[in-house]
């Protein structure tokens, strides 16, 4: 996504003769254009666009038409888009074909859509296509056709298309710092929208809690749901500015380097004030958040501490593992076994005394799986892991052992997590629970990283024998990884038992694994920062929005699809993975660079380049 | 097998006594016996599948040897692990290099001193490493895999050293590399060699590494044919013949 600039050297040691700017493709914007139809095509022809018509985000504006709107904006924009600096060619100039292109694509997806819908006014295509509901563009209220009759709801639709295609390939007439603060605004503009009753809940749980005077705030911002006019203005003006303020040429300084520079008591003392502020918002975030959102939030808490332990198992030390859920599962039922009074061994202890037997059951499911798969890697472990996960659910759902886990009835009457005479009983209480082990799991990621271990793991995934024969011990690197990731699912596990109150197999299918795998790509693998944003997206917000759950799996597919193809790195990559995924682009700038310093190096005239470090 | 016999004032650091070694029934080195005595540069040539990647590997213990010794300073190191065998002072430099592409060059170079916890004396090899190639000493935030060929050798190199081998094993030096850095790079062995590291090259390009050993031998399908000085064996008429490219 980064557009890297050509080094100065390079280009100046490809001397003068620059081509001219190769300027927008037109027929590139035309196929994004087919493209951009085919999407809007999709999503109303299955259902997306009517489920999502339900909830207005932005004034009378709906989920469903502000995809549609997105749409043909978003490829209005790629379309617009002035192709990369390639070496040898002037940057180029923005201009009218920025403009056309845009236009062009929001044409062609216009046609394609009004073609569409043609089609479903003319054909009963509602015996194939189930989605598709009269409600698009026979009967009111008509939302393709946003109302009108299929003549001028046609004429409508097209000219928006062109219009919304056209006005966001202008956006490259600005200046990237202009630009970026539009880009900014609009963002903002929709996430507000999105999550409205987020933002409602939180500005009136400040209110109750803290006494501030925030409540009124979300009585200008939204009407009836939805961004009022109002609303748009100020969040708007305020990521607009926001982003003007941090791109303005004034580099300050970073934060902790100014801190650094304090006095050490006044240091202290902001360190001091900077915690307790912390934990005071983190103690109050429950509370504020009210009942659903913690509920929410701690969904979203159970798969980061999953996502945290895969990551160290795929993103750390490169064991593609699919059934994951295997050590989740076993972290349940160690929990319910234990803390049940009607399990199998009806023991009902209180959960913290579980939670060794928690680790020790994980840890040996860990080196059970990791056993057999030590001289695996690649594909035939990732399948070979995925036949465990299966297995892993079957020996739970099975008759045989259904005397200890209870078959397909499960395990129920769980108990809750008691902290001396404190029941952590409902969400908002357990939010501290999941919130004192996903801490202990960042922590234990955090130092594991730089650990010795951590240095074998990652030696270990870029070349196995080469790491053996630097003396890593690959035996114990790949248990080591696959006991620690266990562990950490089954702190899930535990969690989730106590937390459900009762489990059942079905809940511990390969779906479980397959989330935590693409929080951990979509977010950044091997990088904390991104599991973390990964699982609060993925997770809380299709808990958020429902009518997103029918939708779930198409949009993780589509999101994945499209972070392999524009960011495989992830969200928040680390360090090391932006690096690797770019290699290629990299080895080019470095032999680029080399090649100009030898081409002045040989030129007898110019002084000789510095080489530092070097006598 | 070998002439030289008891000559060296002092035993051999790395020596196999008869070794053959099977894969399954397959029968891949047949009873070979070569020395290496401290100091030395000696040379491992052959064709293509005439056992010298198992020779190695039989070092390495990877592969454990059906009969015959593969004997460490005196001791017998038959089918040790590999990592007690890099701890007792083995390091290889890889085919092609293998560097961990993605890593910088100091993290490579890290990797080498893997095993061991003297951080004093890591840092002394640091400089050592930075002596040898005080180019590597502006490259070490670079990602290794953004090295030209040359670098790349000599971090391959540099990260072998780090584990301060008393014998550095090399498979296939000039493997994969322009002629001039295949030149380059045997200088670089010899440079090495001067600092006192002990040097067994496994290679298919005779007349470059006899050009630079003092012993070498020569498989043929898995079976030692011929055990000489390099300088005796670069005068060797079958020698000559069959790997020099000389009528």
């Amino acid at each position: 996504m980064a557009e890297q600039a050509i080094p100065a050297e390079v280009l100046e040691a490809a001397g003068p003769t620059l081509l001219p700017a190769r300027g927008v493709d037109l027929r590139r914007s035309a196929r994004l254009g087919l493209t951009a139809g085919g999407v809007a095509v999709f999503v109303s022809a299955n259902g997306m666009v009517e489920a999502f018509s339900k909830r207005d985000i932005v004034g009378p504006i709906s989920l469903g038409y502000a995809m549609l709107l997105g749409v043909a904006l978003g490829f209005g924009y790629l379309a617009g888009r002035p192709p990369q600096v390639l070496q040898g060619f002037a940057a180029p100039r923005p201009g009218w074909r920025n403009l056309v292109g845009g236009l062009l694509a929001g044409a062609v997806a216009g046609a394609v859509m009004a073609v569409f819908l043609v089609l479903i006014a003319t054909f009963e295509v509602r015996r194939i296509f189930l989605n598709i509901g009269p409600e698009l563009v026979r009967e009111a209220p008509r939302l393709l056709t946003v109302g009108q009759d299929l003549g001028p709801g046609l004429a409508l639709i097209f000219g928006l298309a062109t219009a919304l295609g056209g006005l966001a390939g202008t956006l490259h007439l600005l200046r990237e710092r202009w630009r970026r603060a539009v880009l900014a605004a609009v963002l903002w503009v929709v996430l507000f929208g999105l999550l409205a009753s987020v933002v409602i809940q939180v500005l009136r749980g400040i209110q109750t809690q803290l006494r501030l005077w925030t409540a009124p705030i979300a009585d200008v911002l939204y009407a009836g749901g939805a961004l009022s006019v109002a609303g748009v203005a100020l969040v708007a003006a305020a990521a607009f500015g926001a982003s003007l303020l941090r791109t303005s040429g004034r580099r300050r300084r970073p934060l902790r380097r100014r801190l650094d520079q304090l006095p050490d008591t006044s240091r202290r003392l902001v360190r001091v004030a900077v915690l307790a502020v912390l934990l005071l918002g983190l103690g109050l975030l429950p509370q504020i958040l009210g009942s659903f959102l913690s509920e929410v939030l701690n969904i979203a808490g159970i798969f980061l501490l999953m996502a945290l332990g895969l990551n160290i198992v795929v993103g750390f030390a490169g064991l593609l593992d699919l059934g994951y859920v295997a050590f989740f599962a076993v972290g349940a039922y160690t929990t319910a076994l234990l803390i049940s009074p009607q399990s199998s061994l009806g023991l009902g202890w209180v959960f913290w005394a579980a939670v060794p037997f928690v680790i020790l059951a994980s840890a040996v499911a860990g080196l059970m799986v990791g056993t057999p798969v030590l001289r695996m890697r690649g594909d035939y472990l990732a399948i070979v892991t995925l036949g465990f996960g299966e297995i892993a659910r079957l020996l739970f759902l099975s008759d045989w052992l259904k005397p200890v886990f209870g078959g397909a009835q499960g395990i129920i009457r769980i108990r809750d997590i008691t902290i001396g005479p404190v029941e952590l009983r409902g969400p908002q209480a357990f939010f501290y629970a999941i919130f004192l082990f996903v801490l202990l799991a960042t922590y234990i990621t955090y130092a594991l990283q730089d650990s010795r271990i951590g240095r074998a793991w990652a030696a270990m995934r870029e070349d196995e024998s080469v790491a053996e024969a630097m003396g890593v011990n690959i035996v114990v690197a790949k248990l080591s990884a696959f006991v620690v990731g266990a562990m950490l699912a089954g702190f899930g596990g535990a969690l989730f038992a106590t937390k459900i109150g009762s489990i059942f197999p079905h809940s511990f299918n390969v779906i479980v694994s397959i989330t935590v795998l693409v929080v951990i790509i979509v977010g950044g693998m091997a990088s904390v920062p991104g599991v973390v944003v990964g699982a609060l997206v993925l997770v809380g917000l299709p808990e958020l929005l429902r009518e997103f759950e029918e939708y779930r799996f198409l949009l993780y597919g589509a999101l994945l699809i499209f972070m392999m193809v524009n960011r495989p790195e992830g969200f928040i990559p680390s360090g090391r993975r932006a690096q690797e995924l770019h290699e290629e682009d990299m080895a080019q700038d470095a032999w680029l660079r080399e090649r100009a310093a030898d081409e002045r190096e040989a030129d007898v005239t110019a002084p000789a380049p510095r080489k530092a470090g070097e006598g | 097998m070998s002439e030289r016999g008891e000559v060296g004032e002092a035993g051999p650091i790395l020596e196999l006594r008869g070794v053959s070694t099977h894969y399954g029934p397959i029968q891949v080195l047949r009873e070979v016996s070569i020395e290496i005595r401290p100091g030395e540069i000696v040379c491992l040539l052959g064709g293509n599948a005439s056992g010298k990647t198992t020779t190695l590997k039989t070092i390495l213990g990877y592969v454990v040897p059906t009969r015959g010794d593969v004997m460490l300073d005196g001791q017998r190191v038959n089918g040790t692990r590999t990592q007690r065998l890099v701890e007792l002072g083995i390091s290889m430099v890889p085919e092609n290099r293998r560097l961990f592409k993605r890593m910088t060059v100091r993290e490579n170079l890290e990797l080498g001193a893997y095993l061991r916890r003297d951080k004093a004396a890591i840092a002394e090899d640091f400089e050592r490493v930075f002596t040898l190639f005080p180019r590597m000493k502006e490259r070490l935030g670079q990602r290794a895999g953004t090295l030209s060929g040359g670098e790349q050798q000599m971090v391959a190199m540099g990260r072998a050293l780090m584990a301060r081998p008393k014998v550095l094993l090399m498979d296939e030096p000039s493997m994969g590399l322009a002629p001039v850095l295949v030149e380059q790079n045997f200088e670089l062995i010899q440079q090495v060699n001067e600092q006192g590291t002990t040097i067994f090259v496994v290679e298919q390009n005779a007349s470059m590494a006899l050009s630079i050993a003092d012993h070498g031998y020569v498989l043929q399908t898995g079976r030692v044919v011929l055990a000489d000085t390099a300088q005796n064996l670069l005068d060797h008429p079958q020698m000559r013949e069959a790997y020099l490219g000389e009528l």
